[in-house]
């Protein structure tokens, strides 16, 4: 992002600042005879412009250490919701963040969420730290979940899996044992992914370049320069790959299509990493949506897979996530383990309990595990409604013969409409639609109600802005 | 087509010698070995290494040159002392509080707190703001600062919510590494384990500053003055705000303030880990003064919270990161670029612990209560320093064990030295830390009588 590499390179302060360092404090502090209160009585002036009578050298230091300090710009995405809460029309429409709302356009906490978190007060559980790698009982399910309880990987103990703050946490996490035990080794990323994901590699100081991904003129994927782009790399290279539900287009590689992904990878010795933040949520079927993971596992290929409750268990606030790395041997996995907890422990010692526990409970009782199906069957088929109304909507409305069936085929809670930056500008300026500028619309945030009417927007922000 | 990019480090060389254009899985071994092979002062202990140079790579693990960490030297106790079947072990390693029956405690007010969540309807999981909650954050501000505090009411104070105290001392360690000129920091000497390794990789260098006298077994404010006195004007300062980690051996509040003074004169930034407020003395508003002391100068500082301790909430992993600053523009400069640290790290922090928090602080009686609870903590604690100074009294261990009732917080730094602790360990089922440093929090009246014997036995028969 240019503007966290622009925060990178701000490291001189302004003139001022460094003049007030060497301008120092020559002692004299008044302290009342209470001994540890200051009145309002010290003066800045360089705080606001005001001229004074007397600069008191009874102050301490006049000038901020921190004055050089540019004012960051928002969160493309969760800015997104920051600028949506601010205003006050009431047809406005956040599309912007990818978290779930009702056809109400309510948020929403899971039964089986609720039913956990009344179990864990009933029993009274402590709040220890966990250890270091997280609760044992969530890493268990949580790998089970992914790869499935009966394959080889799991029953020959070649997992090596943490518990990690959501998504974020386990790539970063990722991202320090690469820099750390790969330096050197890129990371290859999708043209566009997730915003966050070049942040995330620019602080753990590991390189990226991007692959091909999306086509623009098809709406949807570049397989051959996808292929092409992959293949080009350096031997070696860890290659991200969105599990299911591609954030932001929606676009997924077919089954065929993920063989010869995994193909040019095994090729050029090439690390797949996968993030998986929707399982579950793009289909409706938490086996489905794993089964690219499993075809590569199924390979004997290593590799990394960051999880994420947020979307699919509706735990967003609880942070709560696992990175998984599948190696070729037990003493390999235990290893690798070992170097994850001591990137994790620098950084926030051990992970937070409730959101793990709620998992560990959800997935880990038959009877919960089951409601959850259901439950997040419900929500997938939500969205594939609303897309499929959307749809509806624009192909009566728009009459220039556009195509819009990317709609349709494009999965998750996500639709890339391929409207570009000014184009979302309007959709936001004139008819209060909230999305990011990349032309991402998240469907989770649209009620059917609402279809008719972003649908105007969309034609209108089409065919009305270049 | 959009146009690909690529990071500004994909074409740059590595930072680590000797660089490698190509990146091949044996050129990367190869020079992982090196950097192994070199010194490496923040990786510790790297037992061997397990990959030869020469194997092929082609089936092998990408994975075949990682070594196997240690345990963690603190949290690695808890773990030797899971494995150890001995009926009469005793954990005095990691800080967490346990009651006179050797339990982990959950406050009630805590239980209170998570019971309104449960029941209320209304309550989402939605994303918190990247800095947080931000009742929370206010609250935690007042609690640090004083309600009055002249930084608050003049907006001057930025906070934002962070994993426990670890997660603030790294965003602040990460926030300074890019944006403050002086990238040294220095700890006092000893300090709690996991500060080195925490600024370390924020991008900070860290260095000492002298602090803990073992022929006293306080604190040597002398030395202390002298290296501070010493260093770089601007230089990062951290401070324990009160019960230093590992010794309990904390300044005077006079001590306080000539500290004050001397960072003051020379511009030094103060960076405070606090992590026991309340749980120190019994009172939040005592073990904050030193802190106060230095916000109420109209300087700037840094601030980490914990609520592990004082509010028993330790897995929650609850704390915020303040930062004092000279004025209401900077504060909130400040603050989007704490956000820039924040979202690549883990997008926004958890919720749970936090809004437990919140509850507690907002609400008077709820608020009264745990002060109580906490006063009661830390009695018990102040009291098991008394039966265990007594006892070694009694028994006419040798040595002068006033420490044990000087020193103030959860921690006693014994002064017995490693293989006293290891004889202490294999003997006696004793776990603690190998620099001497037990954990008065793990310590009933009746596990008592056999830390005494324990430490007699180690202090006659091993030097």
């Amino acid at each position: 992002m240019a503007s966290s590499m622009l925060s990178l390179t701000s490291a001189s302060p302004s003139p001022s600042a460094s003049l007030s360092t060497q301008e120092s404090l020559k002692g004299k502090l008044k302290l009342r005879s209470s001994g540890l209160s200051f009145t309002k009585e010290k003066i800045n002036p360089f705080a606001n412009g005001k001229s004074f009578g007397r600069v008191s050298m009874v102050a301490a230091v006049n000038a901020s250490r921190f004055d050089g300090i540019a004012m960051a710009p928002p969160d493309p995405i969760l800015g997104v919701s920051e600028a949506f809460k601010a205003d006050t029309n009431a047809l406005k429409l956040n599309l912007g963040v990818g978290a779930y709302r009702t056809e109400e356009l309510q948020p929403y906490v899971l039964d089986v969420v609720k039913k956990a978190e009344n179990l864990m007060l009933e029993r009274g559980e402590n709040k220890e730290y966990l250890p270091i790698e997280g609760l044992a009982a969530f890493n268990k399910v949580t790998a089970e979940l992914l790869f499935g309880a009966d394959n080889p990987v799991i029953k020959e103990q070649k997992v090596a899996t943490v518990q990690g703050l959501s998504g974020t946490g386990s790539l970063r996490l990722a991202a320090a044992l690469i820099e750390r035990y790969f330096p050197g080794a890129k990371v290859l990323i999708s043209s566009p992914t997730w915003g966050n994901h070049k942040n995330i590699f620019n602080d753990a100081r590991v390189p990226w370049s991007e692959y091909r991904y999306y086509d623009p003129k098809t709406v949807g994927l570049d397989f051959e320069g996808m292929i092409a782009d992959i293949k080009a790399a350096p031997e070696g290279s860890f290659v991200l790959l969105h599990g299911c539900a591609h954030n932001p287009t929606g676009i997924d590689p077919t089954p065929e299509q993920w063989e010869k992904i995994a193909d040019v990878i095994q090729e050029k010795n090439h690390i797949p990493f996968f993030d998986v933040a929707y399982q579950g949520f793009a289909s409706g079927s938490l086996d489905a949506d794993a089964a690219s993971v499993r075809s590569f596992a199924a390979r004997g290929m290593e590799l990394f897979v960051a999880q994420s409750y947020s979307k699919n268990l509706g735990l967003y606030a609880e942070r709560i996530g696992a990175m998984n790395v599948v190696c070729t041997s037990a003493d390999a996995a235990a290893r690798v383990k070992s170097q994850l907890k001591r990137l994790a422990r620098p950084m926030y010692s051990n992970p937070p309990i409730h959101g793990a526990r709620i998992v560990a409970n959800v997935v880990g009782d038959p009877v919960l595990f089951n409601e959850w199906k259901a439950e997040m069957e419900l929500m997938a088929g939500r969205i594939k409604n609303v897309r499929q109304k959307l749809y509806d909507s624009l192909c009566a409305k728009d009459k220039s013969g556009k195509d819009w069936s990317f709609i349709l085929k494009q999965i998750g809670m996500f639709s890339f409409t391929g409207l570009n930056e000014a184009q979302s500008d309007k959709m936001t300026n004139k008819w209060h639609v909230y999305m990011t500028k990349d032309g991402r619309i998240s469907l989770a945030g649209l009620s059917l109600a609402k279809c008719e009417y972003l649908a105007d927007a969309i034609i209108d922000s089409f065919h009305n802005v270049s | 087509m959009r146009p690909r990019s690529t990071s500004p480090l994909a074409h740059s060389s590595s930072p680590l010698p000797p660089p490698f254009s190509s990146s091949s899985p044996t050129d990367r071994r190869l020079n992982t070995l090196v950097r192994h092979l070199l010194v490496e002062n923040s990786s510790s202990v790297m037992d061997s290494i397990s990959a030869s140079p020469t194997s092929a790579f082609h089936g092998d693990s990408v994975f075949a040159h990682i070594v196997r960490a240690p345990e963690d030297p603190i949290l690695g106790v808890t773990v030797a002392y899971n494995k150890d079947p001995s009926p009469v072990k005793l954990n005095l390693g990691v800080g967490a509080y346990r009651t006179e029956e050797g339990k982990p405690l959950v406050l009630n007010v805590v239980r209170r707190a998570e019971q309104q969540l449960v029941n209320d309807v209304s309550r989402v999981k939605e994303y918190l703001p990247i800095v947080g909650l931000a009742d929370f954050n206010k609250l935690s501000a007042k609690l640090i600062l004083g309600a009055d505090s002249p930084a608050i009411q003049e907006n001057r104070v930025t906070t934002v919510q962070c994993l426990s105290g670890t997660g603030s001392l790294r965003v602040g360690g990460e926030f300074l590494a890019r944006h403050y000129h002086e990238r040294t920091i220095y700890i006092p000497q000893p300090t709690w384990g996991n500060h080195t390794k925490v600024f370390t990789l924020s991008g900070l260098s860290v260095k000492t500053y002298q602090y803990y006298d073992p022929a006293t077994r306080g604190l040597n404010f002398q030395g202390l003055l002298e290296d501070l006195g010493s260093a770089p004007s601007g230089a990062i300062v951290l401070l324990h705000a009160c019960a230093h980690n590992p010794t309990g051996v904390d300044p005077t509040l006079e001590q306080w303030e000539q500290i004050r003074q001397l960072i003051r004169s020379k511009a030094l930034l103060p960076f405070f880990d606090s992590a026991y407020q309340g749980f120190a003395s019994g009172s939040l508003d005592a073990d904050a003064q030193p802190v106060r002391l230095f916000a109420a100068d109209g300087g700037e500082c840094l601030i980490a919270q914990s609520y592990a301790k004082n509010m028993g909430l330790y897995g929650e992993r609850v704390g915020a990161l303040s930062i004092v600053c000279k004025t209401a523009d900077v504060a909130s400069r400040v603050e989007s670029q704490l956000k820039l640290v924040i979202r690549p790290m883990y997008s926004n922090p958890p919720i749970h612990g936090a809004s437990i928090v919140a509850i507690i602080l907002k609400d008077r009686d709820l608020y009264n209560e745990w002060t109580i609870e906490l006063k009661a903590m830390a009695d018990r604690i102040i009291s098991m320093r008394q039966q265990l100074f007594d006892a070694l009294r009694a028994r006419g261990t040798p040595g002068d064990w006033s420490h044990i009732i000087k020193q103030i917080g959860m921690f006693t730094f014994t002064g017995l030295n490693a293989e006293q602790v290891a004889f202490m360990t294999k003997e006696y089922h004793i776990y603690m830390t190998s620099d001497g440093r037990i954990s008065m929090a793990g310590l009933s009246s009746k596990t008592v009588p056999h830390l005494v014997d324990a430490i007699h036995a180690a202090v006659t028969r091993v030097v």
